[in-house]
Protein backbone atom coordinates (compact mmCIF):
# COMPACT_ATOMS: atom_id res chain seq x y z
CA UNK A 1 0.00 0.00 0.00
CA UNK A 2 1.69 3.56 -0.88
CA UNK A 3 1.76 6.27 1.08
CA UNK A 4 -1.28 8.35 -0.45
CA UNK A 5 -3.39 5.02 -0.16
CA UNK A 6 -2.22 4.67 3.74
CA UNK A 7 -3.20 8.58 4.61
CA UNK A 8 -6.20 7.95 2.67
CA UNK A 9 -7.65 5.30 4.76
CA UNK A 10 -6.16 6.49 7.92
CA UNK A 11 -8.48 10.23 7.42
CA UNK A 12 -11.37 7.67 5.70
CA UNK A 13 -11.37 5.92 9.39
CA UNK A 14 -10.88 8.82 11.14
CA UNK A 15 -13.66 10.41 9.54
CA UNK A 16 -15.73 7.87 9.76
CA UNK A 17 -14.95 6.92 13.54
CA UNK A 18 -15.27 10.29 14.40
CA UNK A 19 -18.49 11.08 12.75
CA UNK A 20 -20.60 8.06 13.47
CA UNK A 21 -19.51 6.91 16.63
CA UNK A 22 -18.26 10.50 18.86
CA UNK A 23 -20.92 12.53 17.54
CA UNK A 24 -23.97 10.52 17.42
CA UNK A 25 -23.07 8.22 20.51
CA UNK A 26 -20.97 10.26 22.87
CA UNK A 27 -23.63 11.84 25.67
CA UNK A 28 -21.39 14.82 26.08
CA UNK A 29 -21.89 16.99 23.96
CA UNK A 30 -18.73 19.20 23.59
CA UNK A 31 -16.92 15.56 23.34
CA UNK A 32 -19.37 15.59 20.31
CA UNK A 33 -18.01 18.31 19.04
CA UNK A 34 -14.59 17.09 19.38
CA UNK A 35 -15.64 14.26 17.37
CA UNK A 36 -17.09 16.84 14.29
CA UNK A 37 -13.77 18.68 14.45
CA UNK A 38 -12.10 15.91 13.62
CA UNK A 39 -14.02 14.53 10.75
CA UNK A 40 -13.64 18.25 9.23
CA UNK A 41 -9.89 17.97 10.10
CA UNK A 42 -9.76 14.54 8.28
CA UNK A 43 -12.02 15.69 5.55
CA UNK A 44 -9.51 17.91 4.82
CA UNK A 45 -6.98 15.65 4.61
CA UNK A 46 -8.93 13.97 1.67
CA UNK A 47 -9.24 17.00 0.37
CA UNK A 48 -5.42 17.51 0.27
CA UNK A 49 -4.98 13.85 -0.97
CA UNK A 50 -6.87 14.79 -3.84
CA UNK A 51 -4.82 17.62 -5.02
CA UNK A 52 -7.56 20.56 -3.65
CA UNK A 53 -5.53 22.26 -1.22
CA UNK A 54 -7.54 25.47 -1.00
CA UNK A 55 -10.47 23.57 -0.58
CA UNK A 56 -9.02 22.09 2.08
CA UNK A 57 -7.62 25.23 3.46
CA UNK A 58 -11.41 26.65 3.28
CA UNK A 59 -12.59 23.73 4.67
CA UNK A 60 -10.71 24.28 7.93
CA UNK A 61 -10.72 28.05 8.28
CA UNK A 62 -14.27 28.24 7.66
CA UNK A 63 -15.78 24.90 8.87
CA UNK A 64 -13.78 23.95 11.67
CA UNK A 65 -12.43 27.40 12.70
CA UNK A 66 -15.76 29.46 12.60
CA UNK A 67 -19.07 27.33 12.47
CA UNK A 68 -18.03 24.64 14.76
CA UNK A 69 -17.00 26.92 17.11
CA UNK A 70 -20.58 28.53 17.12
CA UNK A 71 -21.77 25.58 18.13
CA UNK A 72 -19.51 25.04 20.71
CA UNK A 73 -20.47 28.15 22.04
CA UNK A 74 -24.05 27.79 22.01
CA UNK A 75 -23.42 24.33 23.31
CA UNK A 76 -21.08 25.66 26.47
CA UNK A 77 -23.81 28.30 27.03
CA UNK A 78 -26.19 26.20 27.20
CA UNK A 79 -23.83 24.03 29.34
CA UNK A 80 -25.83 20.71 28.15
CA UNK A 81 -24.61 18.03 31.11
CA UNK A 82 -24.88 14.43 30.31
CA UNK A 83 -27.57 14.01 32.62
CA UNK A 84 -29.88 16.91 30.50
CA UNK A 85 -30.32 14.08 27.90
CA UNK A 86 -33.09 11.50 27.92
CA UNK A 87 -31.59 8.31 28.60
CA UNK A 88 -34.90 6.01 27.24
CA UNK A 89 -34.62 4.41 24.02
CA UNK A 90 -30.88 3.21 24.83
CA UNK A 91 -31.17 0.01 24.14
CA UNK A 92 -32.77 -0.56 20.47
CA UNK A 93 -30.31 2.37 19.47
CA UNK A 94 -27.71 0.04 20.25
CA UNK A 95 -29.18 -2.97 18.94
CA UNK A 96 -29.71 -1.05 15.62
CA UNK A 97 -26.55 0.90 15.61
CA UNK A 98 -24.49 -2.61 15.63
CA UNK A 99 -26.76 -4.28 13.20
CA UNK A 100 -25.73 -1.10 10.79
CA UNK A 101 -22.13 -1.26 11.86
CA UNK A 102 -21.43 -3.89 10.72
CA UNK A 103 -23.51 -4.01 7.69
CA UNK A 104 -21.07 -0.65 6.64
CA UNK A 105 -18.32 -2.61 7.84
CA UNK A 106 -18.77 -5.77 5.33
CA UNK A 107 -19.30 -3.30 2.54
CA UNK A 108 -16.26 -1.25 3.02
CA UNK A 109 -14.47 -4.31 3.40
CA UNK A 110 -15.41 -5.49 -0.12
CA UNK A 111 -14.52 -1.53 -1.09
CA UNK A 112 -10.87 -1.95 0.49
CA UNK A 113 -8.21 -2.74 -1.64
CA UNK A 114 -5.64 -1.09 -4.23
CA UNK A 115 -7.70 2.50 -4.95
CA UNK A 116 -6.76 2.64 -8.69
CA UNK A 117 -4.83 5.09 -10.63
CA UNK A 118 -6.39 8.63 -10.34
CA UNK A 119 -6.19 10.60 -13.42
CA UNK A 120 -3.52 13.50 -14.09
CA UNK A 121 -4.51 16.86 -12.74
CA UNK A 122 -4.69 19.76 -14.89
CA UNK A 123 -1.71 22.31 -14.52
CA UNK A 124 -2.08 24.44 -11.14
CA UNK A 125 -5.13 22.64 -10.09
CA UNK A 126 -6.89 23.29 -6.61
CA UNK A 127 -4.71 26.61 -6.56
CA UNK A 128 -6.34 29.57 -5.36
CA UNK A 129 -5.55 31.08 -9.20
CA UNK A 130 -7.38 28.82 -11.04
CA UNK A 131 -10.36 28.71 -8.76
CA UNK A 132 -10.13 32.43 -8.61
CA UNK A 133 -10.16 32.39 -12.16
CA UNK A 134 -13.01 29.62 -12.94
CA UNK A 135 -15.48 31.73 -10.13
CA UNK A 136 -14.72 35.33 -11.60
CA UNK A 137 -15.18 34.46 -15.36
CA UNK A 138 -17.49 30.80 -16.09
CA UNK A 139 -19.22 30.98 -12.61
CA UNK A 140 -19.06 34.48 -12.06
CA UNK A 141 -23.49 34.44 -12.03
CA UNK A 142 -23.61 31.71 -9.75
CA UNK A 143 -21.07 33.92 -7.27
CA UNK A 144 -23.09 37.41 -7.33
CA UNK A 145 -26.22 35.45 -6.83
CA UNK A 146 -24.96 33.62 -3.60
CA UNK A 147 -23.31 36.82 -2.34
CA UNK A 148 -26.77 38.66 -2.80
CA UNK A 149 -28.41 35.99 -1.08
CA UNK A 150 -25.94 35.96 1.26
CA UNK A 151 -26.48 39.84 2.17
CA UNK A 152 -29.59 39.46 2.50
CA UNK A 153 -29.29 36.57 5.25
CA UNK A 154 -27.49 38.75 7.49
CA UNK A 155 -29.80 41.61 6.66
CA UNK A 156 -32.78 39.19 7.32
CA UNK A 157 -30.64 38.26 10.93
CA UNK A 158 -30.06 41.83 11.88
CA UNK A 159 -33.96 42.79 11.38
CA UNK A 160 -35.25 39.79 13.00
CA UNK A 161 -33.15 40.54 16.56
CA UNK A 162 -33.10 44.05 16.29
CA UNK A 163 -34.86 45.67 19.51
CA UNK A 164 -38.53 47.35 18.16
CA UNK A 165 -38.81 50.77 19.79
CA UNK A 166 -42.12 50.63 22.50
CA UNK B 1 11.75 13.04 3.86
CA UNK B 2 14.39 16.05 2.35
CA UNK B 3 17.32 15.91 4.34
CA UNK B 4 17.34 19.90 4.03
CA UNK B 5 13.41 20.00 5.79
CA UNK B 6 15.21 18.35 8.78
CA UNK B 7 17.68 20.75 9.02
CA UNK B 8 15.55 23.76 8.58
CA UNK B 9 12.94 22.58 11.31
CA UNK B 10 16.23 21.82 14.00
CA UNK B 11 17.69 25.42 13.36
CA UNK B 12 14.04 27.61 13.23
CA UNK B 13 13.08 25.41 16.54
CA UNK B 14 16.58 25.88 17.96
CA UNK B 15 16.28 29.39 17.25
CA UNK B 16 12.69 30.33 18.95
CA UNK B 17 12.72 27.69 21.77
CA UNK B 18 16.70 28.11 23.00
CA UNK B 19 17.91 31.45 21.90
CA UNK B 20 14.17 33.65 21.50
CA UNK B 21 11.99 32.30 24.43
CA UNK B 22 14.59 32.70 27.14
CA UNK B 23 15.58 35.95 25.88
CA UNK B 24 11.89 37.21 25.51
CA UNK B 25 10.64 35.76 28.77
CA UNK B 26 13.94 38.04 30.86
CA UNK B 27 13.69 40.98 28.86
CA UNK B 28 9.90 40.69 29.67
CA UNK B 29 10.74 40.58 33.27
CA UNK B 30 13.50 43.70 32.21
CA UNK B 31 11.09 45.50 30.11
CA UNK B 32 8.35 45.80 32.33
CA UNK B 33 10.14 46.82 35.37
CA UNK B 34 12.06 49.51 33.65
CA UNK B 35 8.39 50.94 31.82
CA UNK B 36 6.34 51.03 35.25
CA UNK B 37 9.07 51.30 38.09
CA UNK B 38 9.86 54.61 36.33
CA UNK B 39 13.33 55.14 34.92
CA UNK B 40 16.15 55.81 37.65
CA UNK B 41 15.22 53.05 39.79
CA UNK B 42 14.87 50.45 36.76
CA UNK B 43 17.96 51.58 35.12
CA UNK B 44 20.03 51.23 38.51
CA UNK B 45 18.47 47.44 38.52
CA UNK B 46 19.12 47.00 35.13
CA UNK B 47 22.97 47.82 35.89
CA UNK B 48 23.14 45.56 39.09
CA UNK B 49 21.17 42.94 37.58
CA UNK B 50 22.44 42.36 34.33
CA UNK B 51 24.40 39.64 34.68
CA UNK B 52 24.74 36.13 33.01
CA UNK B 53 22.61 34.77 36.03
CA UNK B 54 19.58 36.32 35.31
CA UNK B 55 19.96 34.62 31.66
CA UNK B 56 19.50 31.61 33.17
CA UNK B 57 16.65 31.99 34.76
CA UNK B 58 14.22 30.54 32.39
CA UNK B 59 15.75 27.50 33.12
CA UNK B 60 15.27 27.24 36.87
CA UNK B 61 11.34 28.46 35.69
CA UNK B 62 10.89 25.54 33.86
CA UNK B 63 11.94 23.46 36.52
CA UNK B 64 9.78 24.82 38.86
CA UNK B 65 6.66 24.32 36.20
CA UNK B 66 7.44 20.77 35.70
CA UNK B 67 8.03 19.66 39.67
CA UNK B 68 5.00 21.40 40.32
CA UNK B 69 1.92 19.42 41.41
CA UNK B 70 -0.91 19.09 38.37
CA UNK B 71 -4.46 17.31 39.18
CA UNK B 72 -7.93 17.53 37.22
CA UNK B 73 -10.47 19.47 39.02
CA UNK B 74 -13.73 17.92 40.40
CA UNK B 75 -16.54 17.42 37.71
CA UNK B 76 -13.86 18.14 35.19
CA UNK B 77 -13.48 16.31 31.69
CA UNK B 78 -10.92 14.48 32.39
CA UNK B 79 -9.04 14.06 28.89
CA UNK B 80 -10.15 17.38 27.23
CA UNK B 81 -8.39 19.12 30.36
CA UNK B 82 -5.57 17.20 29.92
CA UNK B 83 -5.13 17.21 26.41
CA UNK B 84 -5.90 21.30 25.97
CA UNK B 85 -2.51 22.36 26.24
CA UNK B 86 -1.77 20.61 23.19
CA UNK B 87 -4.30 22.01 21.10
CA UNK B 88 -3.07 25.38 22.13
CA UNK B 89 0.72 24.94 21.81
CA UNK B 90 0.44 22.71 18.71
CA UNK B 91 -0.92 25.11 15.93
CA UNK B 92 0.98 27.90 16.94
CA UNK B 93 4.42 25.79 16.58
CA UNK B 94 3.27 24.65 13.47
CA UNK B 95 2.41 28.13 11.50
CA UNK B 96 6.04 29.23 12.07
CA UNK B 97 7.02 26.66 10.05
CA UNK B 98 5.90 28.60 6.89
CA UNK B 99 7.44 32.42 8.21
CA UNK B 100 10.86 32.47 5.79
CA UNK B 101 13.98 33.59 7.16
CA UNK B 102 16.19 33.89 4.76
CA UNK B 103 15.80 34.28 0.51
CA UNK B 104 16.07 32.10 -2.54
CA UNK B 105 19.60 30.90 -3.28
CA UNK B 106 20.93 29.07 -6.08
CA UNK B 107 23.58 26.19 -4.43
CA UNK B 108 24.60 24.36 -7.08
CA UNK B 109 22.22 25.05 -9.80
CA UNK B 110 19.23 24.11 -7.41
CA UNK B 111 17.08 26.54 -6.01
CA UNK B 112 17.18 26.49 -2.12
CA UNK B 113 14.42 28.52 -0.45
CA UNK B 114 15.49 29.37 3.17
CA UNK B 115 11.74 28.22 4.57
CA UNK B 116 10.95 24.77 6.32
CA UNK B 117 7.46 24.97 4.32
CA UNK B 118 6.16 27.24 1.33
CA UNK B 119 2.52 26.13 0.58
CA UNK B 120 1.04 28.12 -2.34
CA UNK B 121 -1.28 29.21 0.32
CA UNK B 122 1.13 30.66 2.81
CA UNK B 123 -0.96 33.05 4.28
CA UNK B 124 -4.21 30.75 4.35
CA UNK B 125 -2.31 27.94 6.66
CA UNK B 126 -1.83 31.19 9.01
CA UNK B 127 -4.95 32.36 9.36
CA UNK B 128 -6.10 28.59 9.54
CA UNK B 129 -4.28 27.84 12.49
CA UNK B 130 -5.18 31.08 14.18
CA UNK B 131 -8.98 30.14 13.62
CA UNK B 132 -7.65 26.48 15.09
CA UNK B 133 -6.60 28.35 17.81
CA UNK B 134 -9.65 29.27 19.17
CA UNK B 135 -9.97 25.13 20.23
CA UNK B 136 -7.24 25.54 22.60
CA UNK B 137 -8.72 27.94 24.84
CA UNK B 138 -12.77 27.13 24.44
CA UNK B 139 -11.64 23.19 25.16
CA UNK B 140 -9.46 24.55 27.88
CA UNK B 141 -11.87 26.56 29.42
CA UNK B 142 -14.79 24.79 29.69
CA UNK B 143 -13.25 21.21 30.51
CA UNK B 144 -11.77 22.55 33.61
CA UNK B 145 -15.82 22.84 35.40
CA UNK B 146 -14.74 26.33 36.46
CA UNK B 147 -16.77 29.25 35.68
CA UNK B 148 -14.39 31.79 35.54
CA UNK B 149 -11.85 30.03 32.89
CA UNK B 150 -15.87 29.35 30.96
CA UNK B 151 -16.71 32.73 30.99
CA UNK B 152 -12.92 33.78 30.58
CA UNK B 153 -13.15 31.86 27.12
CA UNK B 154 -16.27 32.61 25.75
CA UNK B 155 -14.74 35.88 25.79
CA UNK B 156 -11.44 35.32 24.41
CA UNK B 157 -13.61 32.97 21.67
CA UNK B 158 -15.70 35.73 20.76
CA UNK B 159 -13.05 38.12 20.28
CA UNK B 160 -10.79 35.34 18.05
CA UNK B 161 -13.42 34.73 15.66
CA UNK B 162 -14.24 38.27 15.49
CA UNK B 163 -10.34 39.67 14.80
CA UNK B 164 -10.44 36.51 12.26
CA UNK B 165 -12.85 38.27 9.79
CA UNK B 166 -10.44 41.63 10.31
CA UNK B 167 -7.51 39.81 9.67
CA UNK B 168 -8.66 37.85 6.81
CA UNK B 169 -9.70 41.45 5.35
CA UNK B 170 -7.37 43.42 5.80
CA UNK B 171 -4.41 41.32 4.46
CA UNK B 172 -6.32 41.21 1.08
CA UNK B 173 -4.98 44.64 -0.14
CA UNK B 174 -1.73 43.18 0.55
CA UNK B 175 -2.58 40.26 -1.68
CA UNK B 176 -3.70 42.64 -4.32
CA UNK B 177 0.05 44.24 -4.45
CA UNK B 178 2.06 41.42 -4.63
CA UNK B 179 -0.13 38.92 -6.32
CA UNK B 180 0.57 35.96 -4.36
CA UNK B 181 -0.40 34.33 -1.18
CA UNK B 182 3.03 32.46 -0.55
CA UNK B 183 4.91 34.31 2.04
CA UNK B 184 8.30 33.92 0.41
CA UNK B 185 6.95 35.14 -2.79
CA UNK B 186 5.78 38.04 -0.80
CA UNK B 187 9.26 38.75 0.52
CA UNK B 188 10.87 37.93 -2.96
CA UNK B 189 7.93 40.89 -4.17
CA UNK B 190 9.25 43.50 -1.51
CA UNK B 191 13.09 42.39 -2.39
CA UNK B 192 13.28 45.77 -4.12
CA UNK B 193 13.31 49.90 -4.11
CA UNK B 194 10.13 52.20 -5.95
CA UNK B 195 10.46 55.75 -6.67
CA UNK B 196 7.55 57.15 -4.46
CA UNK B 197 6.22 59.65 -7.04
CA UNK B 198 6.24 56.54 -9.46
CA UNK B 199 2.72 57.08 -10.14
CA UNK B 200 3.05 60.75 -11.53
CA UNK B 201 5.37 59.05 -13.32
CA UNK B 202 2.93 56.78 -14.96
CA UNK B 203 0.20 59.40 -15.66
CA UNK B 204 2.85 61.36 -17.64
CA UNK B 205 4.04 63.99 -15.18
CA UNK B 206 8.09 65.14 -15.52
CA UNK B 207 9.40 65.45 -12.01
CA UNK B 208 12.52 67.39 -11.08
CA UNK B 209 15.69 65.27 -10.65
CA UNK B 210 15.93 65.34 -6.98
CA UNK B 211 12.40 63.12 -6.31
CA UNK B 212 13.86 60.48 -7.99
CA UNK B 213 16.78 59.90 -6.32
CA UNK B 214 17.66 58.78 -2.58
CA UNK B 215 15.29 59.76 -0.12
CA UNK B 216 12.29 59.40 -2.25
CA UNK B 217 13.46 56.21 -3.46
CA UNK B 218 12.21 53.45 -0.47
CA UNK B 219 12.23 49.96 0.01
CA UNK B 220 9.26 48.08 -1.80
CA UNK B 221 7.78 47.11 1.34
CA UNK B 222 4.54 46.18 2.54
CA UNK B 223 4.53 49.15 5.55
CA UNK B 224 5.08 51.76 2.81
CA UNK B 225 2.80 50.45 -0.02
CA UNK B 226 0.23 48.99 2.38
CA UNK B 227 0.44 51.60 5.51
CA UNK B 228 -3.15 51.49 6.60
CA UNK B 229 -2.88 47.41 6.07
CA UNK B 230 0.13 47.44 8.10
CA UNK B 231 -1.54 49.18 11.34
CA UNK B 232 -5.10 46.96 10.96
CA UNK B 233 -3.13 43.66 10.44
CA UNK B 234 -0.98 44.33 13.65
CA UNK B 235 -4.19 45.37 15.59
CA UNK B 236 -5.75 42.27 14.90
CA UNK B 237 -2.56 39.68 14.82
CA UNK B 238 -2.46 41.39 18.62
CA UNK B 239 -6.13 41.23 19.58
CA UNK B 240 -6.35 37.61 18.20
CA UNK B 241 -3.41 36.80 20.92
CA UNK B 242 -5.55 38.46 23.50
CA UNK B 243 -2.54 39.74 25.63
CA UNK B 244 -3.00 43.30 27.09
CA UNK B 245 -4.46 45.58 25.86
CA UNK B 246 -6.89 43.17 24.18
CA UNK B 247 -6.84 40.63 27.45
CA UNK B 248 -10.84 41.32 28.05
CA UNK B 249 -10.54 37.52 28.41
CA UNK B 250 -8.01 37.86 31.30
CA UNK B 251 -8.96 40.94 33.21
CA UNK B 252 -7.83 40.28 36.67
CA UNK B 253 -9.36 43.32 38.04
CA UNK B 254 -12.78 41.48 36.65
CA UNK B 255 -12.40 38.51 37.27
CA UNK B 256 -10.73 34.73 38.14
CA UNK B 257 -8.08 34.62 35.49
CA UNK B 258 -7.50 32.97 32.00
CA UNK B 259 -8.69 30.13 30.43
CA UNK B 260 -6.42 27.81 31.75
CA UNK B 261 -6.50 28.99 35.65
CA UNK B 262 -7.31 25.48 36.61
CA UNK B 263 -4.15 24.11 34.93
CA UNK B 264 -0.78 23.77 36.59
CA UNK B 265 2.53 21.95 36.23
CA UNK B 266 4.15 21.24 32.83
CA UNK B 267 0.84 21.96 31.11
CA UNK B 268 0.21 25.46 32.60
CA UNK B 269 4.64 25.95 31.28
CA UNK B 270 2.50 24.67 27.54
CA UNK B 271 0.23 27.17 27.58
CA UNK B 272 2.96 29.63 28.53
CA UNK B 273 5.23 28.68 26.00
CA UNK B 274 1.99 28.76 23.31
CA UNK B 275 1.98 32.79 24.42
CA UNK B 276 4.96 33.26 24.27
CA UNK B 277 5.90 31.53 20.80
CA UNK B 278 2.86 33.74 19.89
CA UNK B 279 4.74 37.05 20.28
CA UNK B 280 7.44 35.57 17.85
CA UNK B 281 4.99 34.62 15.30
CA UNK B 282 3.30 38.11 15.06
CA UNK B 283 6.56 39.32 14.83
CA UNK B 284 7.62 37.42 12.23
CA UNK B 285 4.53 37.65 10.05
CA UNK B 286 4.79 41.22 10.04
CA UNK B 287 8.49 41.48 9.32
CA UNK B 288 7.41 39.05 6.55
CA UNK B 289 4.07 40.79 4.61
CA UNK B 290 4.94 44.24 5.90
CA UNK B 291 8.81 45.26 6.76
CA UNK B 292 10.34 43.10 3.78
CA UNK B 293 10.89 39.86 5.37
CA UNK B 294 14.78 39.13 4.91
CA UNK B 295 15.27 41.54 2.51
CA UNK B 296 17.59 44.92 2.54
CA UNK B 297 16.63 48.09 2.00
CA UNK B 298 18.04 49.62 -0.52
CA UNK B 299 19.93 46.94 -1.67
CA UNK B 300 18.34 43.60 -4.08
CA UNK B 301 19.67 39.75 -3.59
CA UNK B 302 20.89 40.61 -6.82
CA UNK B 303 22.56 43.96 -5.80
CA UNK B 304 24.70 41.81 -3.08
CA UNK B 305 25.50 39.02 -5.03
CA UNK B 306 26.48 40.70 -8.20
CA UNK B 307 28.79 43.33 -6.22
CA UNK B 308 30.73 40.03 -3.84
CA UNK B 309 30.66 37.84 -6.66
CA UNK B 310 33.77 39.40 -8.30
CA UNK B 311 35.34 40.07 -4.51
CA UNK B 312 34.89 36.23 -3.13
CA UNK B 313 33.43 33.67 -5.53
CA UNK B 314 29.89 32.79 -5.82
CA UNK B 315 29.58 30.14 -3.52
CA UNK B 316 31.57 32.73 -0.58
CA UNK B 317 29.00 35.55 -2.00
CA UNK B 318 25.86 33.73 -1.80
CA UNK B 319 26.85 32.74 1.84
CA UNK B 320 27.77 36.25 3.15
CA UNK B 321 24.56 37.13 1.05
CA UNK B 322 22.48 34.15 3.30
CA UNK B 323 24.05 35.67 6.92
CA UNK B 324 23.35 39.35 5.50
CA UNK B 325 19.81 38.42 4.86
CA UNK B 326 19.30 36.22 8.42
CA UNK B 327 20.76 39.18 10.13
CA UNK B 328 18.20 41.61 8.54
CA UNK B 329 15.84 39.11 9.74
CA UNK B 330 16.43 38.73 12.66
CA UNK B 331 16.64 42.75 13.64
CA UNK B 332 13.52 43.16 11.75
CA UNK B 333 12.06 40.52 13.84
CA UNK B 334 13.07 41.72 17.53
CA UNK B 335 11.89 45.32 16.53
CA UNK B 336 9.08 43.98 16.27
CA UNK B 337 8.93 41.84 19.45
CA UNK B 338 10.22 45.35 21.52
CA UNK B 339 7.13 46.98 19.80
CA UNK B 340 4.79 44.44 20.91
CA UNK B 341 6.19 44.83 24.55
CA UNK B 342 6.05 48.55 24.23
CA UNK B 343 2.40 48.17 23.68
CA UNK B 344 1.70 46.13 26.05
CA UNK B 345 3.35 47.86 29.03
CA UNK B 346 1.84 50.87 27.77
CA UNK B 347 -1.70 51.07 26.51
CA UNK B 348 -4.47 50.53 29.21
CA UNK B 349 -6.88 47.13 28.76
CA UNK B 350 -9.71 47.85 26.48
CA UNK B 351 -13.06 46.75 27.61
CA UNK B 352 -14.62 44.19 25.97
CA UNK B 353 -17.16 45.93 24.41
CA UNK B 354 -14.66 48.03 23.48
CA UNK B 355 -12.28 45.25 21.78
CA UNK B 356 -15.52 44.40 19.76
CA UNK B 357 -16.65 48.26 18.80
CA UNK B 358 -12.67 48.30 17.45
CA UNK B 359 -13.23 45.59 15.37
CA UNK B 360 -16.78 45.61 13.59
CA UNK B 361 -16.84 49.30 13.60
CA UNK B 362 -13.77 50.35 12.88
CA UNK B 363 -11.18 47.72 11.29
CA UNK B 364 -13.63 46.39 9.62
CA UNK B 365 -14.94 49.23 7.17
CA UNK B 366 -11.11 50.37 7.40
CA UNK B 367 -10.30 47.01 5.78
CA UNK B 368 -13.14 47.75 2.95
CA UNK B 369 -11.70 50.98 2.63
CA UNK B 370 -8.74 49.74 1.78
CA UNK B 371 -9.32 46.85 -0.56
CA UNK B 372 -11.08 49.03 -2.69
CA UNK B 373 -8.34 52.03 -2.55
CA UNK B 374 -5.77 49.41 -3.39
CA UNK B 375 -7.75 47.96 -6.36
CA UNK B 376 -8.27 51.51 -7.71
CA UNK B 377 -4.62 52.26 -6.86
CA UNK B 378 -3.81 49.27 -8.97
CA UNK B 379 -5.87 50.09 -11.97
CA UNK B 380 -4.51 53.96 -12.38
CA UNK B 381 -0.92 52.43 -12.07
CA UNK B 382 -2.19 49.65 -14.76
CA UNK B 383 -0.56 46.70 -12.44
CA UNK B 384 -1.22 43.53 -13.40
CA UNK B 385 -1.64 41.36 -10.37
Amino acid sequence: MTLPELLFYAFGAIAVVAASIMVGALRSTVGAIVGLVSCMLSLAGIYVLLGAHLIAAIQILVYAGAVVVLFLFVVMFYDLRRDALPTGRQRALRVGGALLGVFLLDRGLRLLGPLGQAPPLPEGFGGYRELGLALFTDYVLVVEVVALLLTTAIVGGLILTKKRPE
Amino acid sequence: MPAEVVWKTLFVLGLVMGVLLPLLAWTEHKQSAFMQAGRITALRAEFRRFTLGALLRPIADLEKRLVKRDRVPAGASRVLHLTAPVFMALPVLIAIGVIPFAGVYRVDDVAQSMVIANPDWGILLVLMIGAFGTYGTVIAGWSSNNSGSLLASLRSAGQMISYQVGLGLSSVGVLMVYGTLQLQDMVVAQDTSFRVFFFLEKLGVSLPHFLLSFPFVLPAWGIFLQPLAFVLFTICLLAQSGRSPFDAALAPSERVSDAPSEDAGGRSGLFYLAEQVQVVLIAGLVTTIFLGGWSLPWVSTDDVLRGLTPLMGASSATLVCITLHFTSFLVKLLLMIGVQMAIRWTQPRLRYDQVMDLCWKLILPLSLLNIFVTGAGLLLVGVQA
